[in-house]
């Protein structure tokens, strides 16, 4: 049974004080909070078994990478991937879109085209510029319209014999639209185009499978699931990753050097160059283990409920206006009120212990379509509850009130 | 008055505020009262970098006095920039170098002065200054 007050004594940092009142924190999209259970993992790793990993012929060095190689599996068996070795554990997400789009660069040609999705976050479309302007391809961008969906018609005019890749994020950062993969990946292979999903905002509402949906690379990042900082996950289809050279040059990645020539190691390996977050994989796992202890399926549940009661509650603020308002959203309300700057909103909302995230939320495009500098993004998690909702609505009213 | 007699006069002012919310609408309003920048100086070359809203500054030499104009399109950040104008303008290029900055600390505003809090006191703070060393120079 889902039950939000014993979920949130998981989390310790709940029960702090900001500014004198308790925390409401509305920033998840950013970053989630850490469950004890996690945390007790990194402390006991550190307490009892730091060791490098991998070749160590020594006790620790084996329970560490015994530790490790299960993570991989935990999570292999969560995305439900074929095989162990498609899991390649990166710093997050940024990394695992980086090592991709390195991997193509020397696969495209100057005929070749890119399609992006006018939602995208800029850590997916900053790597591909980069691999446009290296390689000469083009790149193309899937329009979005007024609720903040990506327009499916015109995807389907972008497409054709030069499509070499499709990277689009399953949910958008700064709206919370989810979109319609499923139909992308399809449509792409049907041109023989490889696509990259970025998981990121995905993966903390939902659980994706990836051989269900044939998707030919998968990212996230662990911190977004309760895990730690600077982990995270790239999934590869073996046939793509058996193809893409190594981004990174370094130890734990070689099978054999020479001066001559330098064989590299079989996957993942390959694309795990020097001593990684062993501690953040192990952590990873354990996130990922108390997410599903939870159920995904009550997730989300739990916080589309969550998302109905603060679009409610809010729209009932005279001169708020939601931006992202697709039937198909998770749980992320980006809003402003009329004629006042997002950034001031969220001042007056920290000073009542209330964090949400104000800016284009590193999204400028969206904001450019909207018009506006940027908007105040509330994104809840399961351990958030209808009453910090009501602290929020009671926050934006006074923020309006001072501000007008 | 010196910049000295502001700063004092700005914490006098503050200090008859209870919580923050009292603090923060008199920065409102300050802000609000801030004598409007000449349209033809919001360019982007005049934008304060370092600031999630943006933050126009705009300096002119007048009497061997330096005169700032300013503007934001967020609020508070305006209000700031106000109380910035209001310790700094029409003062010497020497004593703004010079000026000790600890009121901000005083008048209870101390959260703003992180130098990667997303307002950017800090960088409107350096940027003001560095208009005054730059007249300096030209002074001399």
């Amino acid at each position: 049974m889902f039950n939000v007050n014993s979920i949130r004594k998981d989390f310790p940092i709940l029960s702090r004080k900001v500014n004198g009142k308790p925390l409401v924190y509305f920033d998840n999209a950013a970053t989630s909070q850490t469950p004890q259970q996690v945390i007790d993992v990194i402390v006991d790793y550190y307490s009892n078994y730091n060791a490098n990993i991998h070749r160590g012929v020594h006790t620790l060095s084996q329970e560490a990478t015994d530790k490790y190689e299960a993570a991989r599996q935990k999570i292999q068996k969560h995305f439900n991937a074929k095989h162990a070795h498609e899991i390649i554990f990166t710093s997050g997400t940024t990394h695992g879109i980086n090592l991709v789009a390195n991997g193509f660069a020397s696969l495209l040609k100057k005929e070749d085209e890119i399609i992006v999705s006018a939602l995208e976050h800029h850590s997916n479309i900053v790597p591909w510029q980069m691999l446009c302007e290296r390689t000469g391809a083009t790149l193309k961008v899937i329009p979005m319209n007024q609720e903040g969906e990506l327009v499916m018609p015109e995807f389907d005019t972008l497409l054709s014999k030069n499509t070499k890749l499709v990277f689009v994020n399953h949910v958008s950062n700064a709206l919370g639209t989810v979109n319609p993969i499923e139909y992308i990946i399809e449509k792409a292979h049907q041109v023989g185009a490889a696509v990259l999903i970025d998981g990121a905002q995905s993966c903390p509402h939902l659980k994706p499978d990836v051989q269900a949906l044939d998707v030919d690379f998968y990212v996230a990042s662990a911190h977004k699931m309760c895990g730690p900082t600077g982990e995270g996950m790239l999934y590869g289809k073996e046939k793509w990753l058996k193809k893409l050279p190594p981004y990174q040059g370094g130890g734990e990645m070689i099978a054999e050097v020479t001066f001559k020539k330098t064989t590299y190691a079989d996957l993942p390996h390959k694309f795990e160059a020097g001593t990684p977050n062993i501690c953040g994989g192990i952590a990873f796992g354990a996130a990922i283990d108390y997410m599903n202890s939870i159920g995904f399926e009550a997730i989300a549940t739990y916080e589309n409920e969550l998302l109905a009661y603060a679009t409610k509650k809010l729209l009932q603020i005279e001169g708020l206006k939601i931006y992202g308002t697709s039937k198909h959203k998770t749980s992320v309300v980006s809003f402003n009120l009329e004629g006042i700057h997002p950034y001031d909103v969220g001042t007056i909302l920290d000073k009542m212990g209330i964090a949400v995230r104000t800016g284009h939320h590193c999204a400028q495009p969206i904001m450019d379509y909207f018009k506006i500098p940027g908007t105040v993004r509330a994104s809840f998690a399961f351990y958030n509850t209808k009453e910090e909702i009501d602290s929020l609505i009671e926050g934006v009213k006074k923020a309006k009130m001072m501000l007008s | 008055m010196t910049i000295e007699e502001i700063q004092n006069e700005l914490i006098d002012e503050f200090s008859m505020f209870e919580d923050w919310e009292e603090r923060y609408q008199y920065m409102i309003d300050l802000g609000k009262d801030l004598p409007l920048i000449d349209e033809q100086y919001k360019t982007d070359n005049n934008i304060i970098k370092g600031c999630q809203s943006k933050v126009w500054v705009h300096a002119e030499m007048k009497n061997d006095k330096i005169e700032f104009t300013a503007d934001s399109d967020a609020i508070i950040t305006k209000g700031i920039i106000a109380i910035l104008i209001r310790v700094f303008s029409n003062q010497s290029p020497k004593d703004i170098i010079n000026a000790e900055m600890d009121f901000i600390d005083k008048i209870g505003l101390k959260e703003h002065l992180s130098p990667t809090r997303a307002n950017g006191l800090v960088s409107m703070i350096k940027q003001l200054k560095m208009y005054a060393i730059a007249y300096q120079t030209q002074l001399k």
